[in-house]
C-alpha cells in the first residue's frame, strides 16, 4: 500500500522539481526584476502585465517589500529597477539614478458631513500631532478630532510626515490603519475623523479638502500648487541593462503614462 | 509485519518533524528577538509606552496592557455565553434542539477571522460610535468580536466536561430533592470545574493570539487605553501591522514582541495545567 503510494508520488515530485528548476534557469537571463514600494507595486504590476503582453519573450517581474528594501535590492544586484514612493535622501541621491515615472498626491480626507473645505499645513500639523482636539479650533463644528494615520514604515505615512508634519510627531493616540482602504472605510463612517491617503484612491464617498488653498486635483499636483504630493520613482544604479531600459522607456512613453493616468496617478511631465 | 514497522517509523518521523518545527520557531524568534531586549534594556522595553522604531524608541508596555485588556474582555464575554450554551446543551435542552444548536455553534469556528473583523467594522463599530461614543474602534469592539470567536472552543470543551460527569452524581442530587438548577450549579458545575477552567484558558490562548480581526476593530493607536471605549493596540496586531516594512532594529523589536507574546502564552498554559491538576484529585474524591 505504502510502497505503491510512494511509487506513484516519486515521479510526480521529480517532474515538478525538474520543471520548476528548469523554469528558473531558463528565465533569469531575460527577466527584468522590479522591486520596492508597495504603493507603486499595483501600478508597476499593471504596467508589467501590459508590457509583457505586447512584447512576447520579454519578461518583467514586480515585487513589493518597501521603498528602502527596493534601494537595497538595487545595491545588491537583486533587482534591476528599484521603486521608491518618496524623494531620495541626500546620501541616496548620490548613489542612485532616479527616474520620475509619475506623481501621486496625498489627499487629506474628511467625512462628507464635515463642513470644512480647506485646511492649512499648520492646522494639519495641529490636528495630527494632537495639539488641536476640537474641530471648532479650525473653524469646523464643535466636536472631537480623530486623526487616522498609517502604520510605521508605510510610504504614504513617510511622505505625509515629510511634507506636512516636519519635525512634529504624529500623536500616539492617532488610530492606525494598515491600508488606504481601511482609512477610507473609517473616515466614511466617522464624522470626527481626518485621514490621509493616496489621491488616486479617494473615490466619491469622502471629501478631500484643499491644503493651503490648493484643491487636491491632478492638475494642481502637476502644476506644483498642491504641495502634498510625492514622486513615484524608478531607481537604478550604474549602467542599466538594455532589457530594463526598454521597460523604463515603455513606462515613460505616452502609452505607459496614459495607463498610469487612467489608474489615477498624475503624469510625470 | 514489515509494513507495520515501516509505517510506525514513518509516523514517528512525521511527529518528530512537527515538533522540530516548533523547536526551530522557538529558537529562531528568541535568537532574533532577545538581543534587542538586552540592548534596549528589559525595563525600558517592557515598561515604557513610547513606541517609535524609526526614532529608536522601543517600549511595548501599552501593547501588553492592550493584549491583556482585550483578552480579559473576550474571556468575560466568551465564558459567560460559552458556559451558558454548554449548560443549556447538557442540562436543559431537548435532544432535538441540541442537535441543531451544537453544530451551529461549532460552525462559528469555521468562519475566517477576517470575516469577523469585517462584520465588526461594518456593523459593531458604527453602533458603538453612535450609541456609546468614542471612535467605535475600541477595547469593547475587540472584546465582543473575540468573545464570539472563542465561543466554539469554550462551548465544546465545557460541554464535554459536563457530559463526562458520572450520571450517578446527577441522579443522587435529584434523588435528594435538589431542583434541576440546584443540581446544575451545586453538583455538575463543581464536578466539571477543571474541564471548564481548561476551556476558558484554551479560549484565552485563541483570543490573545488572534490578529486579523483585532487589527480591523481595535484602532491600533500607540497609547494605553483608559476606558473600554478607547482604541487599543495588541502585541499581535503590532507585529502584523509593521512586519512588511520593518528592517534592522525595528524588525528585531517585532521579534521581541513575539518573544513577549510567546512567554505570556506559555505562562497561561502553565497556569491552566496547574489549575486543572490541582482540581482533578478533588473531583475524584467527591
Amino acid at each position: 500500500m505504502l510502497r505503491s503510494m510512494l511509487r506513484s508520488l516519486v515521479p510526480g515530485t521529480v517532474a515538478a522539481v525538474v520543471l520548476l528548476g528548469g523554469g528558473c534557469a531558463r528565465t533569469t537571463e531575460h527577466v527584468v526584476n522590479v522591486l520596492g514600494s508597495t504603493s507603486i507595486q499595483p501600478f508597476a504590476e499593471f504596467l508589467a502585465e501590459q508590457y509583457n503582453k505586447k512584447n512576447a519573450g520579454r519578461q518583467v517581474e514586480v515585487q513589493g517589500g518597501g521603498s528602502t528594501a527596493g534601494l537595497q535590492a538595487v545595491t545588491n544586484g537583486l533587482a534591476d529597477i528599484g521603486t521608491c514612493s518618496r524623494a531620495l535622501k541626500a546620501d541616496e541621491a548620490q548613489q542612485f539614478t532616479p527616474t520620475l515615472i509619475a506623481r501621486d498626491g496625498v489627499a487629506i480626507v474628511v467625512n462628507p458631513a464635515n463642513p470644512l473645505n480647506g485646511l492649512t499645513t499648520e492646522q494639519l500639523r495641529g490636528l495630527f500631532s494632537g495639539r488641536i482636539t476640537n474641530w471648532r479650533e479650525v473653524g469646523g463644528k464643535d466636536g472631537p478630532v480623530r486623526p487616522i494615520t498609517r502604520e510605521e514604515g508605510s510610504g504614504t505615512r513617510e511622505s505625509f510626515v515629510n511634507l506636512v508634519m516636519g519635525k512634529e510627531r504624529i500623536s500616539p493616540g492617532a488610530l492606525t490603519q494598515e491600508s488606504n482602504g481601511a482609512v477610507k472605510e473609517l473616515v466614511r463612517g466617522d464624522p470626527a475623523a481626518v485621514g490621509y491617503m493616496s489621491l488616486g484612491l479617494v473615490g466619491k464617498e469622502l471629501k478631500a479638502v484643499s491644503v493651503d488653498g490648493a484643491e487636491p486635483t491632478a492638475g494642481n499636483v502637476l502644476a506644483g500648487t498642491y504641495k502634498v504630493a510625492r514622486p513615484f520613482l524608478f531607481v537604478t544604479r550604474g549602467p542599466v541593462r538594455p532589457e530594463a531600459q526598454a521597460f523604463i522607456d515603455f513606462v515613460l512613453s505616452p502609452e505607459g503614462q496614459k495607463i498610469l493616468e487612467t489608474e489615477g496617478l498624475v503624469r510625470a511631465k | 509485519m514489515k509494513q507495520d514497522k515501516a509505517i510506525s517509523v514513518v509516523l514517528l518521523l512525521v511527529a518528530l518533524s512537527a515538533i522540530s518545527g516548533l523547536a526551530l520557531i522557538t529558537v529562531f524568534i528568541f535568537k532574533e528577538g532577545l538581543p534587542i531586549i538586552l540592548r534596549v534594556g528589559g525595563r525600558e522595553f517592557f515598561l515604557s509606552s513610547d513606541w517609535e522604531p524609526s526614532a529608536g524608541h522601543f517600549g511595548i508596555f501599552f501593547m501588553i496592557v492592550g493584549s491583556l485588556a482585550v483578552t480579559a474582555g473576550a474571556m468575560v464575554i466568551g465564558t459567560i455565553f460559552g458556559l451558558g450554551v454548554a449548560i443549556v446543551l447538557t442540562q436543559f435542552c431537548p435532544a432535538g434542539l441540541a442537535a441543531v444548536l451544537k453544530p451551529a455553534i461549532e460552525l462559528l469556528a469555521g468562519i475566517p477571522s477576517v470575516v469577523y473583523g469585517f462584520v465588526g467594522v461594518v456593523t459593531l463599530v458604527p453602533l458603538i460610535r453612535t450609541y456609546l461614543g468614542g471612535p467605535g474602534l475600541s477595547v469593547l469592539a475587540s472584546s465582543i468580536v473575540l468573545g464570539i470567536m472563542v465561543l466554539p472552543t469554550v462551548t465544546s470543551i465545557s460541554t464535554d466536561a459536563l457530559q463526562a460527569v458520572p450520571r450517578p452524581y446527577w441522579e443522587g442530587s435529584i434523588a435528594l430533592g435538589a431542583t434541576q438548577w440546584q443540581t446544575t450549579h451545586m453538583v455538575m458545575l463543581k464536578a466539571a470545574r477543571s474541564g471548564i477552567v481548561t476551556a476558558a484558558i484554551l479560549g484565552m490562548g485563541r483570543a490573545i493570539g488572534e490578529t486579523m480581526a483585532v487589527i480591523m476593530v481595535a484602532g491600533n493607536p500607540r497609547q494605553i487605553p483608559h476606558s473600554i471605549l478607547d482604541p487599543v493596540r495588541t502585541l499581535t496586531s503590532n507585529i502584523a501591522l509593521e512586519m512588511a516594512y520593518a528592517s534592522g532594529d525595528h524588525r528585531q523589536a517585532l521579534f521581541a514582541t513575539g518573544v513577549t507574546l510567546f512567554v505570556i502564552i506559555m505562562l497561561l498554559n502553565t497556569v491552566a495545567l496547574v489549575v486543572s491538576r490541582r482540581h482533578a484529585p478533588r473531583r475524584g474524591a467527591r
